[in-house]
This record gives structure tokens, sequence and C-alpha cells, in this order.
């Protein structure tokens, strides 16, 4: 189970956050109450030039210090402060938000193509893997992570997508693209790095749905340099995602057919040049090959991209109406927020969706 | 015969159900190894020739006879053990280096066995195989690491990487080298057309093309070991591919043993040596005396064939395994098959059969893990052999990191070998490996294709139906998917070498 939703708009109109959550609490019967989670592109125009990190601290006082001294070494601090949040009564807060605002220092990677990136997503690497109480869960330009995790039972801690929306005061929030993910808790929730949605700088990510492929795909990242460190799938599809489209230079359309490829069958039917094509894709990423059941919607500041398993084994309803184009596993969250959409439609199986802002 | 040793207690003893028997003589007509012969009205015995290859009990009408394995007993004595006694008895009686056939027979653990496979439950559903498509097909060969476009006119994107040449095989289950000498052409024809038959391919060791082969060429990997017997470009241009053999699991370390009783006319002609000689390959290729030399004999293979067809390399797997993989992965070949110590073979010194090499297993996931480490992976695709016995081998081997399997032993057991172990000698009864014509014969190629194929058909369903209850519908999507393995009851550093977590973790 879990519940993802997906909204953008092609011409950055800014949406606040009230309506994702009346669309992700649609859902709540997808959900187990155990943490849900919100990712939001446009939201500090006016820091839109510096990377904002997301940090979850353990226990900020002994933490900081060393986060401060790390980013200080890779560029320059502009602003930070504690993210601001209202306590919940069901959400019992395990953890310190905080953000940066943060200027790499792109001398410092000599030779790169994205020389900012490197070494943010080095950044993120390092402090992620190693103990010291401090967890990236954000790292892009204008964009921003909020979620939390819960628990249920004797002493349960709550969860539910309102909690986690009332609690980061999601409303007061505007973007022009939102994700959400309404979490079905299978492993340890009290982690809050651990739920979706996952994000390294650009690309965010949720997933309805458990790969069979962890793995495999985690085995092939990880020999780029990436390090996986909440064993989760989104973590991995976003690594996935970044190095296919970043580094590799493949368009989003060829990525996702490298994650979710046609069958044999299906490209031995196709003309030659085409064939030639995906059977190339499927030889040089094999390893990235995501198998199992999923549905993937992501984004970057330029688009909102969804895709399923090519069986299709998770639900995927895509929306629009006017300026807006909606990603969601149930229509009943599309309506929530936008009552009058004008059209619904549920695209087969292997079949991308991929929506674009205008430039 | 200069020695007080006498005979050695006997090994196996053949007794026959007065009873049951019916004095038809079948036996008598089907042991090559002469335990059988009429006296007068009787058949009598002689257990001391018997290898255990079953052809009698196999083919007596009545279930007359039985077999039991070591009748005589020693004194037991843990250190001094019965094989050890043997072994001195006959070396103190010959003064040679005793001779083996088959694999490894040393009673080591076996990995495979200790490694159980995953399945979904209820977070991820299972793939049902009979409803939905489960891709086995494998392609062998180089991938590229990562693509390259080029802008068309009309703006459109087009590949400009070249894909090189890939072997496509239907099910990741090839049959392995086993040269025409070790093994009857009988064999070799029933081999072909099973490969044929299931989309797959053979390796014809080292033993050159016979031309009852030339049929099959487009399913045969033609090989070029150290001793080059029946190599030369007609050769090369015949196969589907090409492997270049630099080692042998069951005998790492040293070349190949035909005995001079298996090198029959045709043998000759095939391998290109006289008739009778015993053909004992060089332990090293005399072009190969540093890494930096592989990459020529690849080229020049490769030149020799117009750069047309994929190249192999075979290598047994010894300690430093995961450097040599590295090394042959930029030689240039397309494929590394992965020898491992339970590997078979026709004859083998008993001591490197026994004690050299290490397991398949920890062999294929350190090359695996060894190439990612380097960024090579997609150089070279990688071939798991040395006593895969049935598919869950085949399929932890590919969750381990093998692109594919080489079954050897496995394809003769399916044509009716026992396993007796006396491939050597060239008198096997079932027809396998033996070069007598009379024996040959009893190997129809038509019956035999049809079991291999059966076996690798049987073997490709269960194959499919594993894959299906672990949510897996490419075979890419299990090659080196260790997180779908646990170990049980393996000790902590093979599971970190295996990079296997233990069974409930």
């Amino acid at each position: 189970m879990c519940g993802i939703f997906g909204v953008m708009d092609k011409r950055r109109q800014m949406m606040d956050g009230s309506g994702i959550r009346e669309a992700l609490s649609m859902m709540n019967e997808r959900g187990s109450g155990e943490g849900a989670g919100y990712v939001a592109y446009g939201i500090y125009p006016d820091y839109r030039d510096c990377y904002a990190l997301h940090v979850f601290f353990d226990k900020a006082c002994e933490s900081k210090a060393v986060i401060d001294a790390t980013l200080e070494q890779w560029g320059t601090i502009e602003h930070d402060e504690a993210i601001p949040t209202c306590d919940q009564p069901n959400l019992r807060v395990n953890c310190t938000p905080w953000r940066y605002f943060f200027k790499p220092d792109a001398s410092l990677a000599p030779g790169s193509a994205s020389p900012e990136k490197d070494i943010v997503t080095n950044l993120v690497m390092q402090i992620n893997a190693s103990a010291n109480g401090a967890e990236v869960v954000s790292s892009g330009k204008n964009v921003g992570v909020f979620k939390a995790g819960g628990s249920r039972g004797p002493g349960g801690s709550g969860g539910w997508p309102e909690d986690v929306a009332d609690y980061y005061r999601i409303q007061d929030y505007e973007g022009y693209i939102w994700l959400a993910h309404n979490r079905y808790a299978t492993n340890r929730p009290e982690l809050w790095e651990r739920p979706d949605p996952f994000n390294l700088h650009d690309w965010s990510v949720v997933e309805n749905g458990k790969t069979t492929t962890y793995g495999a795909n985690r085995r092939y990242v990880e020999s780029f340099g990436y390090n996986c460190s909440t064993g989760t799938d989104s973590e991995v599809i976003a690594y996935l995602i970044d190095l296919l489209v970043r580094k590799h230079g493949l368009d989003i359309s060829l990525a996702i057919r490298a994650l979710a490829p046609p069958y044999w069958e299906e490209i031995d039917r196709m003309p030659e040049a085409e064939q030639n094509l995906n059977r190339a894709l499927r030889f040089a990423y094999g390893s990235a090959t995501m198998n199992g059941p999923f549905t993937v919607v992501a984004a970057n500041p330029d688009m909102m991209v969804g895709f399923t398993d090519r069986g299709k084994l998770r639900p995927m309803v895509v929306g629009e109406c006017g300026d807006r184009l909606y990603i969601a596993s149930e229509e009943a969250a599309i309506r929530a927020m936008e009552s009058g959409v004008e059209s619904i439609a549920r695209p087969a199986a292997g079949e991308p969706v991929i929506g674009r802002v205008a430039p | 015969m200069s020695s007080n040793l006498g005979s050695m207690p006997l090994r196996y003893r053949v007794t026959i159900d007065r009873e049951q028997c019916m004095e038809c003589e079948r036996c008598i007509e089907n042991c090559s190894y002469g335990v059988f012969r009429r006296d007068g009205d009787r058949i009598l015995i002689n257990s001391r020739k018997c290898t255990a290859c079953h052809r009698c009990l196999a083919y007596c009408p009545r279930d007359a006879i039985m077999l039991e394995e070591q009748p005589c007993d020693y004194r037991s004595h843990p250190v001094w053990t019965r094989a050890v006694r043997e072994s001195i008895y006959n070396q103190a009686r010959t003064g040679k280096i005793i001779l083996a056939g088959m694999g490894s027979v040393a009673n080591l653990p076996i990995i495979f066995d200790h490694l159980m496979l995953d399945a979904c439950q209820v977070t991820t559903p299972p793939t049902d195989p009979l409803r939905e498509p489960v891709e086995l097909r494998t392609y062998l060969g180089k991938k590229p690491s990562k693509l390259e476009f080029r802008q068309k006119p009309n703006g459109d994107v087009e590949l400009s990487t070249e894909l090189t040449p890939n072997l496509m095989l239907e099910t990741p289950i090839m049959l392995g080298h086993m040269s025409y000498g070790a093994i009857s052409l009988n064999a070799h024809v029933a081999m072909a057309r099973a490969a044929r038959e299931t989309g797959t391919y053979m390796g014809t060791g080292e033993g050159g093309l016979h031309p009852g082969l030339y049929p099959y060429q487009d399913r045969m990997i033609v090989q070029v070991a150290s001793g080059r017997f029946g190599v030369n470009v007609d050769y090369l241009e015949r196969g589907a591919a090409i492997e270049l053999k630099l080692g042998q699991g069951a005998k790492p370390g040293i070349g190949g043993h035909l005995t001079g009783e298996k090198v029959s006319a045709d043998v000759s002609r095939t391998r290109m040596i006289p008739q009778g000689s015993d053909a004992i390959s060089p332990a090293p290729h005399h072009d190969i005396y540093g890494i930096e030399d592989l990459p020529q004999l690849v080229n020049s293979v490769k030149e020799a064939t117009e750069r047309k067809k994929p190249v192999f390399a075979k290598i047994a797997a010894v300690n430093n395994n995961a450097e040599n993989v590295a090394a042959v992965a930029r030689s240039g070949v397309d494929a590394i098959a992965i020898d491992g110590f339970r590997g078979g073979t026709g004859a083998a010194p008993r001591v490197f059969r026994d004690h050299v090499g290490i397991p398949i297993e920890v062999a294929i996931s350190t090359a695996d893990q060894e190439l990612r480490n380097q960024g090579l992976r997609n150089e070279v695709s990688l071939i798991a052999c040395g006593s895969i016995r049935e598919s869950t081998d085949v399929v932890k081997a590919i969750a381990l990191g093998a692109d594919a399997v080489y079954i050897g032993t496995a394809a003769l057991a399916a044509m009716g070998c026992r396993v007796c172990g006396n491939c050597y000698q060239g008198l096997c009864p079932w027809g396998i490996a033996t070069q007598r014509q009379d024996l040959v014969d009893r190997l129809n190629p038509d019956v035999a294709s049809k079991q291999i194929a059966n076996l690798i058909h049987a073997w490709t369903l269960e194959i499919t139906e594993l894959m299906g209850a672990a949510g897996i519908n490419s075979i890419e999507s299990l090659r080196g998917n260790r997180d779908r393995l646990r170990g049980y009851m393996l000790d902590e550093g093979l599971l970190d070498i295996l990079d296997v977590k233990s069974v409930g973790a």
C-alpha cells in the first residue's frame, strides 16, 4: 500500500500546501498513520540561488557545530534556521528539523561538469553515512522535503498526513510542484529520515511499492560513489535518476525506459533503430532496472514524471485541469484537490507520464 | 609385479540373485570392464573390475544384480582414512601420479546448499509465470557502460554507441566444454542438438571440431587451449564464439590430459595429433607468459574472425581470483568463464582435483564485486561453472553475480552417466566417455539429445518459477541481487565475502 500524490503547474503558478494536505488525507486508508511527507518546489524564492539543505538533528546542540563546520569547508552558509514547526498532539517529535541555505564553492570540484551538484552530492553522502546525529533529507535549490515518521501501539506517536502537514505548517508554503506520500509502515517507523519523499538536490521521489531489485540496484549505484544510508527504494531511485540523467546524460524518457524497460518480445517487434536503442538500454542498464511492484512519481525543478513497473502492479491515475497535471494513487485524491478535473486517465503498464514546466 | 602389497580390498562387490537371474547375458554384453563372464552354465563375477557404472543394473531385465560399495572394512582411523591408505598402496606400487576422473571427491561443505532463496509474500506479490512473462533471455558479451547519442538534422536523437556482438541465449544454461576425445562423437552430437533445441550453446572443449558437428556450428563455442589441438582458422570461423581456455577448475595450474587409449583415428584427425598418443596440454599457453600477452592473443583471434564473434576466456578459480578476473576483463574478451574447484574432468591428477582451487560460489562473488569496484562489470559477462547440479545452483550463481552457467557433469548424467569417475579408461559403457565404436554406438544421439533438452527445459521451468516467486520477471534483475539470498550456517567471514546476510537478517 502507501498513497502517493503529485501535482505540477505548467506555468509555475503557486499552490499553497492546504490542497495537497487534503488530497493526501483522502488516501488515509492506503496508509497506517505512521508517517507522511511532502516536497515542494518553488518555496524559497528569497534564496533561489542557494542549495536548501533540510537536516534532521537528533540533538541539535551536539550535531549542529559538526555540520556547520563541514558545510563551511565546502562553501558558504548564507543563512540557517530551525524549520518552523507547530507541535501536534498526535505526533511525537524525536528530532529537530533545521534548514541551511548553502552556496557550494565550485572551485573545490575542478573538472566537474556540475561542480556544485557534485559537492552537494558528496556532502549528503558524507553526512548521512556517518554517525553524527544528522541526516540531510533534502538538498536542492528552492525545494524542501517535510516529513515525519510515527509509530503505533502503546506509546505510539501518530503520523497521519494531517499531523505531519500541521506540524510543518505546510499551508504556509507555496510551490509550483508538490509531491506527497502517505505511508503504510513495514519497517522501523521511528526514524524520520526513512519515509518518502526522498530528495537529492534536483530530484525528489515518492514511491508506492517495494521493488524486488533493491539489492541489485543499490550495488549498481554504489559502484558510482553513491551511498545508500536509509535502505529505502526511493533513495536508490533518486540516485539512479541522478546518475542516468545528470551523469550519463540520458533524456528523462530514456532514463525511465532504462529503469522500467519493455519486454524483449516487445523490443523484437520494434523497427530496427528503436530495437537497437532499446537493446542498448537493457544492455547498459540491466543492473539499474527496477523489478517488482512500483509506481514512482519524481520531480525536478522543470518536470514531474510518473512511471510504473511494466506489469503495473500498483495504481497510477493521471488527471489534467488547465495548467495542472496530477499523478496519484487514487482518483479521489485528485478530486479532493480539483473537484472539476477535466480529464482522468489510467496509463497502461510501462507507459510513463512526463509533464514539463513551460520554459 | 614386484610388490608385497598383494591385492587391495574390493571397492565394490557385485552379486547376482540366482533365483532371479535368467542368464540372458545382458550383463556380460553391457559390461565393458569385464566384470561378468560365462563359465559353463554359470555367470561368474569379477567384482574387482567393477566401477559402479550401473550399466549392468540398468539393463538387467530381472533386477537380479546388486552392488555394494566397500564391502570390506579397514580398521577405522580418523587420520589414516581408507582413501589415504589406498593412495599410498597404489603409489608405493607404481611410483606414479594418481589420475582420477570427474570432479572433486573431497568431502567439503557445498556453499550452494547453505544459501537459501527468497520468495515474496505480502509486501510484494509473487509473479505467476503461468500467466505473466518471466524473461530468461540472456545476452553474453560486452555491454556499453554508458550510451552516446547524436542529434539528427531533424532534431531527433539517435544512438551512436555501437553494440559489440553478443550471444543470445534463451536460458542462462550452456553446455560446458568437454572435448571430442574425452567424450564420444555421439555425445557431442546429442549435446549440439539439445543446444539448438533449447536456444543455447555448447562448448567444443579443446579437441577441435569434428565434421559431424558442422551442421550445428552456429551453436558451438570453439575452444582454443594451450595444446592448440584442432585449431586453425577454419575452426575459429565455424564457431558462434571462441573460448580461450586458460585454466580448468579440476586442475588449476596444469593443462588438459587425454589418455592415449581415447585417441582413436578420428580423434587423431580432429585434434591433429598422432593416434594413440597421450595429449597432455602445456600448463601455460606458450604465448602467454604475462597478462600483457593475453590481449595479443585475444586480438589475433578477433582479427582472424573479423571481430564478428565474442571471445571468451576460461579460468580456474584460485586464491587471487578477483585479480585474475579484473586482469582478463581488460584484455578485450567478451566473457569470462570461471571454473570452480569442483569442476569436472575426464582425467586429472587426484591431488589437483581434490586440493587445488576455491569454490565457484566464492569465485563468482569476488569476481562480480571486483569488476564493479573497478567499473568493469559491463566489459565482460561472467559464466559460472564447476558442478552446477540443479536449477537452484543456477539461480544462486546468478544471484551471486554470474550472467549464465555452464553445465558439464549434469549434461553427461542426462545422457546416462552415473558419475563412476573412470572416464580416463576410455571404456565408458554408456558410450559417453569412450571412443570404442561398439560402445559409442550404444548412445543414440536422438534419444540422448532429447534427454539433455528435457533437463535444460525442466531447469528452465524451475528457474522461471523460482524467479516468479521472488517477484522477479527478468534475469538481469536477479543478477548480482544478493539481497535475495540468505546464508544458513555459514560463518561470518564467508558471509562477508559472499556479501550475503544470514538467515533471519
